[in-house]
């Protein structure tokens, strides 16, 4: 019974890491209907520069509080200006032209990306998993059960990346909702081409929306990679994909409906695999889609909207 | 758009027209069975082109979906494992048993044409089940789910004894040849053609043109979005069952999303909705990797990593070059026009441009 | 829409320009960086006095370690031999085709070897399905065919062609086993094991039946896909079990965080492994967290040998770091072929094959290789224990 707890720690740090991906899918599908396919890989990218960073401060300087704020900080900008320049000359241009256009051009930054970083050539890593250094020095905070076979085990990073997952979240949330810009964001979303006619800058308000997006992933890539300890090129892809997944579980668009499936998809992945058959993994999020999409087509906290012509 | 869709025996005059549907076949047929005699002992020829034609009917069936009807699916290899497995499980089983009364030979192509078409049948059975429910999704939502039933589809196999698990099918009876492969190339392709030139085909670009549109002038977009997705899983299942019976073991790494998105990368390179620039591109990006190749075993001396780097680099290529693509030539090369549409127009030019 | 034509051929040309380029690139560097480290065996392929072999690896993907450290061997044998002398008064060389971990491909770069290069035997591939795949056209063509570190019993069942250096799966989940019951003296053993992997899901079959028949129990069974990275759920249905040591039969690229995560969690058991956690890579993955588990494995570095200190020596002067398994055994599989091909009274594929058929006691790095009539080699395997960069020699097995 006293596992329950544990599946419920496990589910829940999935969980964070699915939704503060989910997020960025969200935001960038508000404002430029177009689903980011790139937007794991950009978190990939940011978790190796992460990597770099960390590695750059050396091992003393690393686990200190400055040097994971610096780590955190080069990861982010770097993935802000790399969504920058993704969002500029390669979304912009097509922003006008149907829509499987920039679909496909997604997909082919993400090829692009995932499968470069594979390559062995200068500063790329080359395609096998690396650890990821220690950066926070684990204390195990408490313990249930059997100090053989405990129960329930809690370390004290797991907290810390929920409270800095939160945190994240409830940034946002104040943004979109209470702010100037995040009013603007919202207006876009709902039309862009009205939103301009009223005077706001829709091409700054989506690059800004896209840099956003990429600093969230690569945040939730660092805490991704401070839980599991390894990098690799192609772990964009999966947690990618699954976030896809948790934002259409929310109903995509929806920033609470993003966390809320995040969270739903971490948790029934943990409790599928723990309980029931663990080699059916990879199958119960897409399952779980083609469930919901077909309950409800527009996810769970999702409106459907009639397209208009 | 309208010159797009001449179809092909208009264009044989003379001819009754009941014979006319079988002009192609009466070509195609010696042609086929030439190349396959004068194939015989070039093994290599016969794989390259076996995997060539293949990839051809993949690229050509995923254009009736991705190209005439705008839908976007990127699970096609999907389609193809379903394809594979079920004819490679079931000429496994049919290995032993010969029809009496006819030569072995005769009665293992029977059985093989049996296995394709048990093949083609369960791809557009699970065609028909993945296209009802997510075909009255948004374009982006088909993409995703496509996606998701392609990874589901790996996990099943991956978890049947039948199937063999992740070591893969082996042992199924080689008995596919360039001919049989060739012939189903020709079929998928007049399939293509005529569903483009039908007012099915019309009904299917009018989808693809303005969805909203075309409901309101009375298109069931809904019934030929899953006509055309059954088609389209039908042929990836055929060529699933043909790559099963020429490649010794069939497992998951084969058909994975990369596989799905080569065919995409085929499909969009040569232009959505182009039938003849899907076969050109299928058949370039299957001998680019080995033109390279043999380009650089030559050049360089033995040993040399170049030759063994080809692959690795093909990916990331794939990735940038869709990206290019749609930056300067959203429609791929030929739009939706086709070889024949092009060809005649540019030696036009081209002789002006000399005189 | 007009242009559509002249524009089509420009774009072709363009692309063709950009591939060519991409390509070129990176093998610049590496054939910088091969040509200052492997002087030897670069002749230009002369007709008359070259033999050529082939090689068929995946050396791209998250394993490429394995292949690479396997064309690595057969290079160096390579040059062992050439620098001997050659064989039969000629050099020797190798051709080596990547497949990308796929089996059609392997199928289509076999073909390639045997028509297109015309080799005289083909070394290769670490993955069972796809050294299956190669097996089904190798036999048929009559080409010989050495896998080093297939273990599959399948491989070698193709055909009278197909040979192999290495012990099978049934042997290594039995020694294993044989070492968890006897050594460790452990009654309750949980698996983990890798359901994208033919290799893992055969180990921990074996593993299952051998550990019970000694007594054992086996109190559950998870599996993972490779390349997870999350492995906490299923290590928390075992810990719920309390098992003595956990049986991890996948690759070291799984292994190192699997360890780190069990430890995390709580379960501080010994893990139990196969060959596939062979690489220098599983100390980096995973830290102190791995320290202390044990694996079956081909050879072992400390072995005081001196024919396997003379095989490390060189393999690090030319490739750097010590050379895990799949290296040795690559090594091996070459210095069989390379002495069948002296042996052999023609360069014919009939000949060259008896000639593999009778190899005996062959001094390997991994082991003494006697072929068996089956075509498999009969060797003991070597149980390691993983310590701080480095493993350390437990005890060896013979079957």
């Amino acid at each position: 019974m006293s596992e329950l707890i544990q599946h419920l720690i496990n589910g829940i740090a999935t969980g964070t890491i699915y939704a503060l991906v989910a997020l960025g899918y969200t935001m960038v599908y508000g404002v430029l209907k177009l689903i980011n396919f790139a937007h794991g890989d950009v978190m990939m990218v940011g978790v190796y520069m992460g990597y770099a960073t960390a590695f750059a401060l050396g091992r003393e300087a690393r686990s200190s509080l400055w040097g994971v704020l610096l780590i955190f900080l080069v990861a982010m900008a770097g993935c802000a200006l790399l969504g920058l320049i993704i969002e500029r000359f390669a979304y912009r241009p097509l922003r006008e032209k149907p829509r499987l256009t920039a679909l496909i051009t997604a997909i082919g930054i993400s090829f692009a990306l995932s499968y470069g970083f594979q390559l062995d050539i200068g500063f790329l890593p080359g395609a096998a998993p690396r650890a990821f250094p220690q950066i926070i020095q684990p204390v195990q905070w408490f313990t249930l059960g059997d100090p053989e076979f405990p129960d329930v085990v809690l370390w004290n990073w797991q907290v810390l990346s929920l409270l800095v997952a939160v945190g994240m979240m409830g940034g946002l949330q104040f943004l979109v909702y209470r702010t100037r810009f995040g009013r603007a964001m919202r207006a876009v979303s709902h039309d862009h081409r009205v939103a301009a006619l009223m005077g706001i800058p829709t091409d700054r308000v989506i690059a800004v929306t896209f840099m956003l997006g990429s600093a969230l992933a690569a945040g939730a890539g660092l805490l991704y990679a401070i839980k599991d300890t390894s990098v690799s090129p192609m772990m964009g892809l999966m947690v990618g994909l699954k976030a896809f997944v948790a934002a259409v579980i929310g109903g995509i668009g929806n920033v609470p409906g993003a966390m809320v499936g995040g969270l739903l998809l971490g948790l029934v992945e943990e409790f599928v695999v723990g309980y029931a058959a663990s080699t059916w993994r990879d199958a119960v999020a897409f399952g779980f889609l083609i469930i919901v999409l077909l309950v409800r087509p527009g996810g769970l906290f999702g409106r459907v909207a009639a397209e208009k012509v | 758009m309208d010159d797009a869709v001449v179809v092909t025996p208009g264009k044989v005059p003379g001819i009754p027209a009941p014979l006319r549907g079988l002009f192609p076949l009466l070509v195609a047929l010696p042609v086929l069975f030439g190349l396959q005699w004068a194939l015989s002992d070039a093994p290599f020829a016969t794989y390259l082109l076996s995997v060539m034609g293949v990839n051809v009917i993949l690229a050509v069936s995923l254009n009736i979906v991705n190209g005439m009807t705008g839908q976007f699916s990127i699970g096609h290899a999907g389609f193809m494992a379903v394809g594979a497995y079920v004819s490679g499980v079931l000429s496994l089983a049919l290995k032993e048993v010969a029809i009496s009364g006819l030569p072995v030979v005769l009665s293992d192509q029977l059985f093989f044409v049996a296995a394709l078409l048990t093949g083609g049948v369960a791809a557009a059975v699970c065609g028909f089940l993945v296209g009802l429910p997510s075909l009255r999704l948004r374009g982006d939502y088909l993409a995703i789910v496509t996606l998701g039933f392609g990874e589901i589809i790996r996990v099943v196999v991956q978890n049947t004894e039948v199937f063999g698990r992740a070591l893969g099918l082996s042992g199924t009876p080689q008995t596919s040849s360039v001919a049989m492969v060739g012939f189903w190339v020709f079929v998928v392709v007049l399939v293509s053609r005529r569903i483009a030139g039908s007012s099915h085909g019309r009904s299917l670009w009018a989808i693809r043109e303005d969805e909203v549109a075309a409901e309101a002038m009375g298109v069931d977009t809904t019934g030929y979005k899953v006509r055309a997705f059954v088609v389209s899983s039908f042929f990836a299942g055929v060529a699933g069952a043909l790559f099963a019976h020429f490649v010794p073991i069939i497992n998951p790494n084969s058909f994975t999303f990369v596989k799905s998105m080569e065919i995409v990368v085929m499909v969009v390179l040569g232009g959505l909705g182009s039938t003849s620039g899907a076969i050109l591109a299928a058949v370039f990006l299957t001998l680019l990797p080995e033109g390279m190749r043999s380009a650089f075993t030559a050049m360089s001396e033995e040993g040399s990593s170049l030759a063994q780097q080809v692959d690795q680099i093909r990916m990331p290529v794939y990735g940038v070059l869709l990206v290019v693509l749609m930056l300067s030539r959203p429609q791929g090369l030929f739009g939706t026009r086709e070889l024949w549409d092009v060809l005649p127009r540019w030696m036009a030019r081209r002789r002006k441009g000399q005189s | 829409m007009r242009r559509t034509a002249p524009l089509l051929l420009a774009v072709l040309a363009l692309l063709a320009a950009g591939c060519e380029k991409k390509t070129r690139q990176p093998a610049v560097g590496e054939e910088q960086k091969g040509g200052a480290e492997q002087p030897v065996v670069r002749e230009a392929p002369g007709e008359e006095d070259t033999l050529l072999l082939g090689e068929v690896g995946s050396l791209t993907g998250a394993q490429a370690t394995f292949g690479v450290s396997t064309r690595n061997g057969i290079e160096l044998a390579l040059e062992e031999a050439n620098a001997a002398g050659g064989v039969k008064g000629k050099k020797l060389a190798v051709r080596v085709y990547d497949d990308q971990g796929k089996p059609e491909e392997a199928a289509q770069a076999v073909t390639r070897l045997i028509t297109q290069d015309k080799v005289l035997l083909i070394l290769g591939e670490v993955a069972s399905s796809n050294s299956i795949a190669m097996a089904e056209k190798a036999q048929p063509a009559g080409v010989p065919m050495i896998t080093p570190s297939s273990t599959n019993v399948e491989v070698t069942q193709k055909g009278d062609y197909i040979f192999r250096v290495c012990f099978t799966d049934p042997f290594q989940g039995y020694v294993m086993a044989k070492f968890a019951a006897d050594h460790l003296k452990v009654k309750k053993v949980a698996i983990l094991q890798d359901n994208k992997s033919a290799y893992s899901m055969g180990l921990s079959d074996v593993f299952t039946e051998k550990f019970q028949g000694m007594g054992g129990r086996i109190t559950t069974r998870e599996s993972y896909s490779q390349g997870d990275t999350d492995f906490r759920a299923q290590l928390t249905a075992i810990k719920k079990t309390r098992p003595e040591a956990v049986y991890v039969p996948g690759y070291y690229s799984d292994v190192g965080v699997i360890a780190r995560q069990a430890r995390e969690l709580g379960l501080m058991v010994p893990l139990l492994g196969g060959d596939g956690w062979d690489s220098e890579k599983l100390f980096e993955l995973g830290g102190s967290a791995i320290q202390g588990s044990y694996f079956s494995n081909h050879y072992s570095p400390d072995s005081p040998e001196p024919r396997v200190r003379q095989f490390i020596d060189r393999y690090k002067k030319a490739y750097g770091g010590v050379p895990d398994s799949m290296g040795a055994l690559g090594y091996d599989a070459a210095r069989v072929a390379i002495a069948a091909l002296e042996r052999a009274e023609s360069l014919t594929g009939p000949a060259i094959r008896d000639a593999i058929a009778q190899t005996k006691d062959f001094p390997g790095v991994a082991g003494t290789i006697t072929l068996d009539e089956n075509r498999n080699a009969v060797k003991p395997a070597v149980v390691l224990q993983v310590e701080e960069g480095k493993t350390r020699f437990v005890t060896t097995v013979n079957p």
